[in-house]
């Protein structure tokens, strides 16, 4: 049914063509199938019989997605392996937009997905990129090496110091980078308290930012209200919000 | 040439002005006060909160809403936060709309008579400007909506009981799926019911994934609504102002001016908005305005009263 006769609301299945573990919590998923997608945007994932989430794009082409297991859904996910299928609408939302030569992205645990996204594509325009990955602990630091292998430059920092560096907060490690590589924009993905110190921080620096934010969602398509956030709906508005900085 | 006046917009449902006709209609982006202040300030002329109960409600699980291309399938389950919870959100959302000029639409639901009073009795605490009785959700088996929508007799006495403590004006949001809606409309009028929003979803309807064979909804089935139902709203939107000439928010499948100026003309004094956000967001209400203002200004009408069921008056004309 590729042939053009799908009605692109509609899921569309996938087969799963790699699955590879990438931190204990994170299984990266390989699809065989593409999407004409933005970094930043999301697709919702369907498993019959069991639910749907959103869930950002790590690569469009082929379809591949970073996976957290944090719930029934994603333990439901995470039993899945090669030429299991799960199905897709999408991709939804608002993805992020490249601006100025040299980018600092942070990644806040699972927020290094879509970040990979786009820190691919910002390298394929010959962009600078350096990369901020955080996480509570070293084990938990995600797609480190996926960073470098795209020519970025990366940094870590872990709640409890565990990476070597002393312990901090992605905020604070944020603030160190921002002073000493002095980018062109921020770019984050991550939890909300980060998110919103990395929006202040982005102020107080004058520094034009693009943050992804998550949010409990049911139809994904604008109508049902249930992702607010404010005044915004994080599937429709979002999930990258532009601070003009 | 001469100047133009701008087409008037303004309608005045049960008593209740609005500065254009188009409603938000309800479980469409009601969830917050913020939300429904920026659905004002994109031109709506009248927002419906999603129908609040008198329990919280975490609804049916995903996927709840899916667009199958000529219109949408729910079944979001009734998800709300309970009557507590959505009084102070009411407020606020009143608190907001006030200076815009926009009129605040309270809609509710519950399993029992005594329950659609007490909720009812609750959110006019806030006050808002109109109450809508939610008797005709689709999507909740048997415990809301189709025991009341379904039959003229619960119907009235589900709308007498909120009448009773009702003291804004009050509407009752028909069901499509009964085989006499008239019937139904005429027994809650005569209940008390100020007006009418017509239609409820229609169904419920099921899609299935033919790659897996399961029905894509959690819920199985779910109210179909969007442009795929637009017929049958007006054609019930016609017949329940053919016997009955009280205000109507005529609602199903509205996407554009045109079909705001059809359900006028079918009778309906505003008319619902819901599924055709997917198209433009918020600013579909704005959108709509202009195209409703642009006909009548371009057609010589100073109003929609001018219009509003002329296609009855049509029947009787000769060909």
């Amino acid at each position: 049914m590729r042939d053009g006769t799908w009605n692109p609301e509609l899921p569309l299945p996938m087969t799963i063509r790699e699955v590879r573990q990438e931190t204990p919590a994170v299984k990266r998923f390989v699809l065989d199938g593409s999407l004409n997608a933005e970094p930043g945007q999301f697709v919702m994932v369907w498993l019959p019989g069991i639910d749907e989430k959103p869930f950002s794009l790590m690569n469009a082409q082929p379809v591949t997605l970073a996976v957290a297991e944090v719930g029934r859904f994603t333990r439901a996910m995470h039993r899945l392996g090669q030429g299991n299928r799960l199905w897709l609408r999408g991709p939804f939302g608002q993805g992020f937009t490249l601006e100025g030569r040299h980018l600092l992205l942070a990644a806040g645990g699972y927020g290094a997905a879509p970040l990979a996204f786009l820190a691919r594509r910002a390298r394929e325009e010959g962009r600078r990129v350096a990369v901020l990955v955080a996480a509570r602990s070293r084990q938990h630091l995600l797609l480190v090496d996926e960073f470098r292998t795209l020519g970025c430059e990366v940094y870590t920092c872990t709640d409890d110091g565990s990476d070597g560096q002393p312990p901090r907060l992605a905020p604070q490690a944020v603030e160190e980078l921002l002073t000493s590589l002095r980018p062109d924009a921020l770019y984050a993905c991550g939890p909300a308290g980060m998110l919103d110190a990395l929006e202040a921080l982005a102020r107080e620096y004058h520094l034009p930012a693009q943050l992804s934010r998550e949010a409990y969602m049911r139809c994904g398509i604008g109508v049902c209200g249930s992702c607010t956030c404010g005044d915004q709906l994080v599937c429709r508005d979002g999930p990258v919000f532009r601070i003009p900085g | 040439m001469a100047e133009q006046l701008s087409p008037d917009l303004r309608v005045n449902l049960c008593g209740v002005l609005l500065p254009n006709p188009l409603v938000l209609a309800s479980g469409i982006l009601g969830t917050t006060a913020e939300l429904m202040e920026r659905v004002a300030k994109n031109g709506a002329g009248a927002v419906t909160c999603k129908s609040c109960g008198p329990e919280p409600r975490a609804g049916h699980p995903n996927p709840t809403v899916l667009d199958w291309g000529p219109g949408l399938i729910n079944a979001v389950g009734l998800a709300n936060p309970g009557i507590d919870e959505a009084v102070e959100i009411l407020r606020e959302t009143r608190r907001r709309l006030q200076p815009l000029g926009v009129p605040l639409i309270a809609s509710v639901f519950a399993d029992s008579v005594k329950g659609f009073a007490e909720v009812t009795r609750r959110v006019c605490t806030v006050p808002p400007d109109l109450v809508e009785l939610n008797i005709s959700c689709p999507n909740v088996e048997a415990e809301f909506g189709r025991p009341f929508s379904l039959d003229p007799d619960a119907a009235a006495e589900v709308t007498r009981a909120a009448r009773a403590v009702c003291d804004r004006p009050l509407l009752v949001k028909l069901s499509p799926n009964v085989t006499d809606v008239v019937a139904i409309g005429k027994a809650v009028v005569a209940a008390g019911a100020d007006g009418l929003t017509a239609i409820n979803t229609l169904g419920p309807g099921m899609v299935i994934d033919i790659e897996s064979g399961w029905p894509i909804l959690a819920n199985r089935v779910g109210g179909i609504s969007g442009p795929a139902i637009r017929p049958i709203a007006v054609r019930i939107v016609y017949d329940l102002w053919a016997h009955l000439r009280v205000p109507i928010i005529g609602t199903g499948g509205v996407t554009c001016g045109r079909d705001v100026i059809e359900m006028i003309m079918a009778g309906a004094t505003a008319v619902g908005i819901g599924s055709a956000v997917i198209q433009d967001g918020p600013a579909v209400f704005s959108r709509i305005a202009a195209e409703v203002r642009d006909y009548l200004a371009s057609h010589g009408y100073a109003s929609l009263n001018e219009i509003r069921g002329l296609a009855h008056a049509r029947r009787h004309m000769e060909p």
